[in-house]
């Protein structure tokens, strides 16, 4: 059935034609409409003009630095399009993408910080589950004090949060004294400077983004859904397994995106927490920029990078579409 | 339908739901509540359940027997679902016990009751399909995998179902969810069935097409329905008693005849169909009759049903709308100006099988009288500002004092 767009431009019979539009809003939407411009896509108009501005332009730079060369000078590479003796001269060079294989260090660095996220996306689920789940079935007065805490920790500096983790887990840090002093260990825990404290300083800094999705699905979920199972005979927790842990699988893959995508690129975390050998992609990138001040292969690497990711954002979107469609059809 | 007798007396004038005579077996009567060696399958004694400060149920006591469907019925707030959702064991009693089969359910959750329960909302699991659905519960207890399957199929057949089985909830209409909430309660064949607003989310002539289906499927399967409801037609064409509840209490628990014939209070009266209410006070209190002198019905009201009241008390005579005639002419069978007043017709309202009119008397109390549209309705011989006759048999009314 044809349903007029909905527009919020009055109807261009209330401006007659021989006047010429005398305010600026007249001006204005006339403009729109000659773009096609309805009053949704006006309103769809603004996120796409954020993504293209702040998202694609300095991606599209970021490939084009990936394919130069590198140049001592300012800035460090070389250009992409040149006019050499009256002609068009394009370079474009992979070196920087060679790199990648060359040095199995690259590799290396991909490969931990996967499984670094990963094991922190874990953790985080293993946390964050049962937190989300205490505080959706909690009276409905007390779950807004107890969101707040877990998003309270986002009013103090995420760096300054890092650094009271090392000065918790040092080795004459609080939890090392703590341990010492109940006898519970008679050395130190070297645990600063290792995989360790990267694990626990992402589980940390990451576990609001697992518990919020987690915490959404989890409260919307249908009540009686779980006296149906338990009336049909479920004890509680075959219930949870059959009922409440599939239903909430959309939160669970929101919540363990959300993690997982910037932990792989983490990194201020591993460089302050980890130890000289925690191998990170993130760290690599850093170095590449500003000690090697090589910005192609620098590019390269995030390049690869968004590549890397591009796989569990769409399993992401998929989930997302999916769980939509049934919105849509209830 | 299914060929079963049916076992249970049904008012033949309150509603679609009755067998055809041939396949009534009359001598068979299905009232063990009337027999005191039979034993109730529930037990509630004594009942009271609180939330805080709010008291949901207060005080009730029922006995509900096996094969049954019956039916709580009563505004929001009246507490029936509460009772439910104790029988269910969503809930547990403040005070009292609550007996299933003789057992007490005091501490027995919701999963170890021999009850099933078809929720309001209905509940499906929205990740599950039909077939899955269904067989939720059977998988619960560990049944075979071949007798699930034959179980499910089964239930489904019933339910006529069975194109539907690979569905998911959403990609069905709402009477069929209906169903499939029916199928998953009753697959586990419990002996007792709860049923929170079967029919509430159905439109109207799904609603009643359903009713039959009910009705049949509890008496194929002789299971004990109890059904929370507040609409007072449904309870009438499905039970074999209702209780009325209000406030948490029980107002009055009979058949649909006892309940609507001889309503116990005003409360009653008032939520069961239509009533007119005369206020009154008692002349004559004998064994077999009642005198009541009404100011507001312009006449005295003589009344075969008694109340057992002292002459001068106050009471009210509730007379339904149907039981009231309606004529132009002064009623040959005047009984010297008793159970017969006049007044002036205000209203009509035409449904095609019936009309109801409202009828202004002289104190200014408005009546409500039904009649059957025998004749055509450009032959109705009364119209707007008519002035009428309206009679009553002494059998109309019933005499209540609260």
């Amino acid at each position: 059935m044809p349903v007029p767009p909905p527009s919020a431009a009055p109807q261009p019979s209330a401006v007659p034609p021989s006047v010429a539009p005398r305010t600026l809003k007249d001006r204005v939407l006339r403009v729109t409409r000659r773009l096609g411009l309805t009053g949704r896509g006006g309103v769809i108009l603004g996120p796409y003009a954020w993504l293209v501005l702040f998202f694609f332009i300095p991606f599209l730079i970021v490939l084009k630095i990936s394919v130069a060369e590198p140049a001592v000078g300012i800035p460090p590479f070389t250009k992409l399009i040149e006019w050499v003796d009256g002609g068009l001269d394009v370079h474009i060079r992979f070196s920087g993408f060679q790199a990648l294989f060359d040095d199995d260090l690259y590799v290396l660095a991909y490969l931990n910080s996967l499984k670094i996220a990963f094991v922190s996306t874990l953790c985080c689920l293993f946390i964050g589950y049962p937190m989300a789940y205490a505080i959706a079935t909690a009276p409905e007065k007390r779950r807004g004090p107890l969101l707040m805490l877990i998003i309270l920790p986002f009013w103090t500096s995420f760096l300054i949060r890092v650094y009271a983790w090392m000065s918790i887990l040092k080795d004459e840090g609080l939890l090392n004294n703590l341990l010492l002093s109940l006898g519970i260990i008679h050395e130190p825990l070297k645990i600063l400077y290792t995989d360790l404290a990267v694990y626990i300083g992402i589980t940390y800094s990451y576990l609001p983004f697992m518990i919020l999705p987690l915490y959404a699905t989890l409260e919307k979920m249908d009540h009686t859904l779980l006296e149906a199972a338990a009336d049909l005979g479920a004890k509680p927790w075959k219930a949870f397994l059959t009922i409440t842990l599939p239903l909430s699988l959309p939160g669970i893959v929101a919540g363990s995106l959300l993690v997982f995508i910037p932990a792989v690129g983490e990194f201020v975390i591993p460089s302050l927490l980890g130890g000289s050998d925690t191998l990170m992609i993130g760290r690599e990138l850093w170095n590449l920029f500003f000690n090697s001040r090589d910005w192609p292969s620098a590019s390269a690497v995030a390049i690869a990078l968004l590549a890397f990711l591009v796989g569990p954002i769409m399993i992401f979107q998929h989930f997302q579409g999916r769980d939509q469609d049934k919105g849509a059809a209830r | 339908m299914s060929d079963a007798p049916d076992p249970r007396p049904r008012p033949a004038a309150t509603g679609p739901i009755g067998k055809s005579p041939a396949a009534k077996s009359p001598a068979v009567k299905f009232e063990p509540w009337h027999d005191p060696a039979a034993k109730p399958y529930i037990r509630i004694e004594k009942v009271t359940k609180r939330f805080g400060d709010f008291t949901a149920v207060d005080n009730v006591s029922l006995s509900i027997y096996r094969g049954e469907f019956f039916s709580l019925l009563g505004g929001s707030g009246s507490g029936k679902t509460t009772l439910l959702r104790m029988l269910a064991g969503f809930e547990q009693p403040t005070e009292g016990r609550i007996f299933i089969d003789g057992v007490d359910m005091a501490g027995i959750p919701p999963y170890d009751r021999p009850v099933n329960m078809m929720f309001q909302s209905y509940a499906l699991f929205p990740h599950m399909t039909v077939e899955n659905n269904v067989a939720f519960g059977l998988r619960q207890d560990g049944v075979p995998k071949d007798e699930i399957r034959t179980r499910v199929a089964e239930m489904l057949e019933l339910v006529k179902l069975t194109p539907f089985a690979k569905r998911k909830p959403h990609q069905l209409s709402g009477g069929q969810r209906q169903r499939v909430a029916l199928a998953r309660s009753l697959v586990k064949k419990p002996k007792l069935l709860l049923l929170d607003e079967p029919l509430g989310a159905l439109d109207k002539r799904l609603r009643e097409q359903t009713q039959f289906e009910l009705v049949n499927i509890q008496e194929k399967l002789g299971v004990t329905f109890v059904v929370v409801t507040h609409d007072q037609e449904e309870a009438m064409t499905m039970s074999t008693r209702i209780a009325v509840m209000d406030h948490g209490a029980i107002a009055q628990v009979g058949t649909p005849t006892e309940i609507y014939e001889y309503p116990n209070s005003r409360f009653t009266a008032e939520f069961i169909g239509s009533v007119n209410m005369f206020e009154g006070n008692i002349v004559e209190s004998e064994p077999d009759h009642s005198l009541i002198r009404s100011a507001e019905a312009g006449c005295d009201l003589y009344v075969t049903h008694t109340a057992h009241l002292a002459a001068g008390s106050h009471c009210w005579v509730a007379i339904r709308p149907e039981k009231v005639s309606i004529t132009k002419e002064k009623p040959a069978e005047a009984d010297g100006g008793r159970n017969v007043t006049r007044g002036v017709v205000r209203e009509i309202a035409y449904l095609g099988d019936i009309s109801i009119y409202q009828i202004d008397l002289a104190s200014g109390k408005r009546v409500r009288a039904t009649a059957p549209n025998v004749t055509r309705r450009t032959e109705l011989p009364i119209t707007w500002d008519d002035e009428v006759w309206l009679s009553w048999r002494p059998f109309a009314g019933v005499v209540l004092t609260d």
